[in-house]
């Protein structure tokens, strides 16, 4: 990486800047639950509830930071947060 | 250039020259905000705008200060020519931006028109205002009569803007002094300001079909490097006003000297230090007193920052006394800023000259002719017998106190 002047930095950069670390509680998905409405998705500040084709999502716990967003608005209570353990 | 410059002159408000020089360097955004004694140039320039004489400019009458360079910021990310002017309580407003400009390398240019700072409240001339932003990376360059500001106005946005400077720059002016005083003036051609001041063309751009961030985040692993690449910028600034004063003394013909300029120095034994206005005084002492045959000249600092470190060196090597008039104070030092910079680039040398700081016209105090003479006659002591008092305060009213 170099510094362009000022900071300038060119879109996509956070990439690199895996923020999973940050995680205290991990959403644990219960698919067998979830009515596929989407909601975790659009909410999800860091765009790491990923929607796929046949509607239910995965989650990128490579920038999941663990706000619990996803948890708290889901209808259902499709998804749990529970502590991160080694 | 003219064979008779006196011939293109006009007798103008330091002002009006000043509204003028930024008129002809074609600024695309202005952001005013009145604060005396500043007021009269955004003054001119909204006439300026509203006579249709500057094209491609917005002007932005805002709700304060900190927004008036808040607003440049985006401005000038977005690649446009930024201006603004401001003195005193409007510049501490400032002060946040201030280090916000330079650290996203946005090249405005902003006049700042010397004025004390409260408390007490003072409307006059002292250089407390933009000394206190000495260290905030920006260009900060003093002008001693109204035609040198104007002069310096393109010659910043020339140094700010180029490509490995990239970094803010304040011209100061002496508030009232200068602001207010009509002098005899060439006012800036927009023919040669033109061939000598190119349109800013930014490497990156605020755009939103091309998004980029600016003025991003920066953990401690690479902070340091942020500040590294400012210094360098300011380093490589020393060359650059250099080269921009021998390029604006090939187009326009007028010589103020470069990093700083000198006036009888050569066999000077003692060498006076100023900036701004008061340089012309000085000039006028030193003729009295080499008529008594006393060996005095001066050093004028131009460029504050970067500092000329080894311009001052070279001038002062051969004195026997250095003394140094600053209208500022560290308080807790009882220094001035200029004294103790001239002191810094001493140390480590094989220079052993006595440095004596005088610390003079706050508040707008007068600085008479009189006043120098005493300081001159206090410094042939010094010469004879050595340092004993290193800084003092001149003309203080032991009836107030």
């Amino acid at each position: 990486m170099k510094i362009a002047i000022g900071g300038m930095v060119e879109p996509g950069s956070t990439r690199v800047n895996k923020t999973g670390g940050w995680r205290i509680y991990r959403p644990l998905y219960h698919k067998d639950m979830c009515i596929k409405c989407g909601i975790c998705s659009l909410l999800c500040p860091d765009s790491s509830v990923k929607a796929q084709e046949d509607g239910y999502v995965i989650f990128d716990y490579d920038y999941c930071k663990g706000c619990g967003i996803c948890a708290y608005e889901c209808p259902k209570d499709a998804i749990e947060m529970v502590l991160e353990e080694k | 250039m003219t064979d008779n410059p006196m011939e293109k002159m006009s007798v103008v408000e330091g002002s009006y020259a000043t509204a003028h020089a930024v008129k002809v360097c074609r600024p695309n955004v202005i952001s005013a905000y009145p604060i005396t004694p500043q007021t009269h140039i955004v003054e001119d320039l909204s006439q300026f705008i509203a006579d249709g004489e500057i094209d491609n400019c917005e002007f932005i009458t805002i709700e304060s200060e900190f927004s008036a360079l808040s607003a440049l910021v985006g401005a000038s990310a977005a690649g446009a020519r930024t201006y603004s002017s401001t003195s005193s309580q409007g510049l501490e407003l400032m002060h946040e931006v201030v280090f916000n400009v330079s650290g996203m390398r946005l090249p405005t240019v902003m006049t700042v028109v010397n004025r004390a700072v409260s408390a007490p409240i003072s409307i006059w001339n002292d250089h407390q205002d933009s000394i206190s932003e000495r260290d905030t990376g920006w260009i900060q360059l003093y002008a001693e009569n109204s035609q040198e500001i104007s002069d310096l106005t393109p010659l910043a946005y020339k140094v700010a803007e180029d490509k490995d400077v990239m970094l803010p720059a304040m011209v100061c002016m002496d508030g009232f002094i200068l602001s207010h005083v009509f002098e005899p003036v060439v006012l800036l051609e927009q023919d040669l300001t033109d061939e000598y001041l190119p349109p800013y063309r930014p490497e990156h751009i605020l755009d939103t079909k091309n998004p980029k961030t600016f003025g991003s985040f920066a953990d401690p692993s690479v902070y340091t490097e942020f500040r590294y690449m400012q210094q360098k910028g300011m380093d490589i600034a020393l060359k650059k006003i250099e080269k921009a004063v021998d390029e604006f003394t090939r187009i326009f013909g007028r010589d103020h000297g470069g990093l700083i300029d000198t006036y009888r120095a050569d066999d000077a034994e003692i060498l006076l230090m100023a900036m701004g206005s008061v340089v012309g005084t000085i000039k006028d002492v030193i003729d009295e007193a080499r008529i008594d045959g006393i060996k005095v000249g001066l050093l004028k600092i131009r460029s504050f920052r970067p500092f000329p470190v080894e311009a001052v060196r070279k001038t002062l090597a051969d004195a026997a006394v250095i003394v140094v008039l600053d209208k500022n104070i560290s308080l807790g030092l009882n220094e001035g800023s200029l004294c103790t910079e001239v002191k810094s680039c001493l140390y480590n040398t094989d220079i052993n000259t006595p440095v004596m700081g005088f610390m003079l016209g706050h508040g707008g105090r007068d600085i008479s002719k009189g006043t120098i003479h005493m300081i001159i006659d206090k410094s042939q002591k010094v010469a004879r017998s050595g340092i004993k008092v290193e800084n003092e305060f001149v003309d203080v009213r032991g009836d107030l106190i």
